[in-house]
């Protein structure tokens, strides 16, 4: 006799159980844990839209609250993916506008979002709270003002980094004239001038405001009016600081900071001028977060800013911090967790920035908890590499952009294979790595043995042959996401580890050597893929060995999709061609 | 000539199941080949498509692919995105793969924009803001513009490539409206990137900002700040933005323009007012330091080519 636990208790039990890969096994178990767990599971995330239909999940998942999606590839941010690739938020919204009234949250990555999109939110989800948009593009400040105007338990209202058509401030007028239930609110990508009389009225009457991310348009003015109207902040952007420096400006600016006690997290500073640091020294010392990666500050104005923050966790910062800055880091910074130093000039022609791998070796060295690094520096050497692999065999995720293609290791003249050998093997909790610089397929025979947990790997410039891609499609365990542009590979290795891409989430690969017939072969026959060919002449009219612009391959279970534009080429589109060129029997 | 191969190796059975269905009931089969590196080595010596051993020199791979080998492939990745005589003659008839094709299709965005346009399944209204394509018009612009002997030198290619180095275009654009807000001579250097210059309109309650370099033309300004500032016809615009949209564009500002109740100014490096049209394109995009859509009733009785400022009393 089956002991079968009563759906209740299983409910109650569950209701314990938040992550996502949990709650996937539990409902692989049975059909009744199946249905308990999918009418009890509040969040979803599908990291890519068009790995499932969003009628699927509405009707899988009735009660979802939270719902996060992810659409274009990666390298879509770095101008790789066309206009009108695909990516939009519309079917989603509609479908969960259907089935899933209770969604509460709602965040968007790399997708296209229009205002109808945003107006048909603003009316469908009656407790809508949070909306996040990062990255994404294809609406207006009115359907912003949609949001802001319907949504009455809104709290969080965050634009990052979003390509939004600014029709004007106005939008901001549109909260409610009661008080809001606002904690997060950012529109930082925003260009145009906001009414500083609404925003100082909007918080307010925002007395749960926690976190403000203001646009480059906010003065130094404004922020001082808005820094007394809610000094309870933990969170802050602050507008330009490229004000000329008045005594009494300063002086009030100081004043300001130093009642934001329980400031944790400082961005923004865009054209921040040296005068002006001191006006947040009294800040620092409760800063987890600093984000100085659009302040054009430089040494040795930094150090005296960073060497006040003995709790900073987070830190984006220029290559105008130099490495001495990061010495000055390594010493003082002792809880860093997240570096990121990012190029002030990415035209290779400017660069003079005495930045070097130095850096980065101090701060491997000084900050015991560093498990994040992004680092672009022109050139590198194995043995920084192998000294920040032994130093840090916590780190979690490692991008390096050599900014010089092909560039070897400076002093000893030979590839980095060693140097990303040793933080392969030396890293065991690897999840994220990025490489660049001068390697040869060695490196990459090493990363596909050692870097077992590694789930997203990006690549560019590198390797030599398909052994390259072989060694990564047979070794790396973990594999979900690879990205690779400009490396001289084809399509064998792509095709012998063609069952591969099914246990990823997607292969990203651009100014490679696969050829359009392998492209033809592997829609036909992995149904489960999709495989997209981005190109700007129409693959089908050229030679099948010649080789193809770009093929982004995903799996999923929605079949082909419907919205792609002229130059997205898939077997769907032209099945009779697929089947005439290539007589299988 | 690899079609042919590719349905060579389709006539050999047991080389069709090894090589292209690594799949379920395969895998047992495909597990033992795939992790030794000498046996995938004799795969891929079967379907004659050679590879090197992991030690040696790359791989031949002209004959499979009819491109180039690998060191040629080097030096074409150097010079990735130019329109390089040598190298073009050095390749084959994939002269484009690396090079053309890229810079190419910086050059057809707007085509894809314009087949975005058209192509609008479930009626989804795409807006996308000029900033988006402004983008790789300056991408395009750096290249086409580029100093001009630098073409085949190293230096100058590295700078070029596209989506190199990985950096967001959010934040390329944010550094780029910073350092010419920052450095004087901006104007004069070619191929900088952005240049942005604000632009005011009588009665708009905010500014809008413009990349002159992505213009090449009065006519292509003037159209895009039409589009941009047509909204401002009406009096105000509603929370109901399609709707209020569709009525916006019966009223163009152009019109407005054609009627002259708006005239077109900006402000030179010497701080005078001046209308808009009179210098050449190049002239007054080094000298333009910022917009206003004015009133024509402000301008009344102001000689063309020196329009004072109406409201600067300091100026007489």
């Amino acid at each position: 006799m089956g002991l079968r636990l009563p759906s209740k208790v299983l409910e109650h039990i569950l209701s314990f159980i938040d992550s996502n890969e949990d709650r996937n096994s539990v409902s692989l178990v049975c059909k009744s844990w199946f249905e308990t767990e999918r009418k009890t599971r509040k969040r979803v995330f599908v990291g890519n839209c068009y790995a499932v239909s969003p009628a699927a999940v509405a009707k899988r998942f009735p009660e979802v609250r939270s719902l996060t999606l992810k659409g274009k590839p990666h390298f879509a941010d770095y101008n790789l993916v066309p206009d009108g690739w695909g990516g939009y938020a519309w079917p989603w919204i509609e479908a969960m506008a259907a089935k899933c009234p209770s969604l509460e949250e709602i965040r968007l990555k790399r997708m296209v979002v229009t205002d109808e999109c945003l107006e048909k939110i603003a009316a469908s989800f009656k407790d809508f709270k949070v909306l996040v948009l990062t990255s994404c593009e294809g609406f207006s400040t009115d359907g912003i003002a949609a949001i802001a105007a319907t949504c009455r338990n809104l709290r969080v209202l965050e634009l990052r980094e979003c390509i939004v058509e600014d029709l004007g401030g106005d939008w901001l007028s549109y909260f409610p004239e009661t008080s809001t239930s606002l904690v997060s609110l950012d529109f930082s990508c925003l260009d145009s001038e906001v009414k500083i009389s609404d925003l100082e009225r909007l918080v307010s009457r925002s007395p749960n405001l926690k976190s403000l991310k203001l646009n480059p348009a906010v003065t130094l003015d404004g922020l001082v009016s808005l820094l007394r109207r809610a000094p309870q902040l933990t969170e802050l952007g602050t507008g330009s600081f490229a004000a000329q420096l008045k005594p009494e400006a300063f002086s009030k600016l100081s004043e300001a900071f130093s009642n934001c006690k329980q400031l944790q997290s400082l961005s923004g500073l865009w054209d921040v001028l040296p005068e002006y640091l001191p006006a947040l020294y009294s800040v620092c010392p409760g800063l987890t977060s600093l984000n100085l990666s659009y302040a054009t500050v430089r040494m040795p104005d930094l150090v005296e800013l960073l060497r006040r923050c003995s709790k900073l966790q987070k830190l984006w910062v220029m290559d105008l911090i130099e490495d001495k800055g990061l010495e000055a880091v390594a010493s003082y910074c002792k809880e860093l967790r997240e570096l990121r130093v990012f190029p002030s000039a990415p035209d290779l022609d400017e660069a003079n920035i005495p930045l070097t791998e130095q850096g980065l070796v101090f701060v491997s060295k000084g900050c015991r908890k560093l498990e994040s690094v992004l680092y672009f520096c022109v050139q590198f050497t194995n043995a920084a590499l192998l000294t920040i692999a032994r130093k840090r065999p916590n780190l979690k995720c490692f991008r390096l952009c050599v900014i010089e293609p092909f560039a070897p290791d400076y002093k000893t003249n030979e590839p980095l294979d060693k140097g990303f050998k040793a933080i392969a093997e030396g890293c065991k909790d690897l999840r994220r790595l990025s490489v660049s610089g001068l390697l040869s397929d060695k490196a990459f025979k090493y990363i596909g043995k050692h870097a077992k947990k590694v789930r997203m790997l990006s690549i560019a410039f590198a390797g030599d042959s398909d052994l390259m891609l072989h060694h990564l499609l047979s070794g790396c365990e973990s594999l979900k996401k690879l990205e690779i542009r400009d490396c001289p590979f084809g399509d064998t290795a792509l095709l012998e580890h063609a069952a591969k891409l099914e246990t990823m989430r997607s292969l990203w690969m651009s100014s490679c050597f696969v050829s359009f017939g392998a492209c033809k072969l592997l829609s036909q026959k992995m149904p489960r893929l999709n495989v997209e060919v981005i190109d700007e002449h129409p693959p089908e009219t050229r030679p099948e060995s010649s080789p193809v612009e770009r093929i982004y391959i995903y799996r999923t279970v929605a079949g082909p999709r419907m919205d792609t534009p002229e130059f997205v080429w898939t077997i769907h589109k032209n099945p009779e061609i697929g089947v005439s060129h290539l007589a299988i029997k | 000539m690899s079609y042919r191969l590719l349905s060579v190796d389709k006539e050999e059975p047991g080389l069709k199941e090894r090589n292209y269905l690594g799949l379920s009931d395969c895998s047992s089969v495909d597990s033992s080949t795939i992790p030794n590196v000498e046996k995938s080595n004799l795969n891929f010596k079967a379907t004659e498509l050679r590879l090197g051993l992991p030690e040696s020199q790359s791989p031949e791979r002209e004959t499979d692919f009819g491109l180039l080998s690998p060191r040629t492939l080097d030096e074409k990745l150097l010079f990735p995105l130019l329109p390089c005589k040598d190298n073009a003659s050095a390749t084959t008839g994939h002269k484009n793969v690396v090079s053309g094709n890229k810079r190419g299709f910086a050059d057809t965005w707007d085509e894809f924009s314009g087949v975005k346009g058209s192509v609008r399944p479930g009626g989804i209204n795409m807006m996308m803001s000029p900033k988006v394509k402004d983008v790789p018009k300056s991408i395009q612009d750096e290249r086409s513009h580029a100093k001009g002997g630098g073409l085949n030198n190293a230096p100058a290619a590295k700078a070029q490539v596209v989506g190199w180095p990985p950096i967001r275009s959010y934040r390329k654009n944010t550094m780029a409206s910073s350092t010419s807000k920052n450095t004087d001579e901006v104007d004069g250097k070619p191929g900088l990137g952005a240049l942005f210059v604000k632009v005011s309109m009588d009665g708009a309650p905010y500014l809008r900002k413009v990349d002159l370099r992505t213009y090449t033309s009065y006519q292509q300004l003037s159209s895009a700040l039409e589009k941009m500032f047509s909204c401002f016809t009406l009096g105000q615009y509603g929370l109901h933005g399609a709707q209020g949209k569709e009525r916006m564009s019966e009223i163009k500002l152009k019109d407005l323009l054609h009627g002259s109740e708006f005239v077109l100014t900006y402000e030179d490096k010497d701080g005078d007012w001046m209308l808009v049209g009179d210098v050449p394109w190049e002239i007054f995009t080094e000298t333009c330091q910022k917009l206003k859509i004015m009133k024509g009733s402000d301008s009344i009785g102001l000689a063309p080519g020196a329009v004072e400022k109406s409201k600067n009393k300091e100026r007489v």
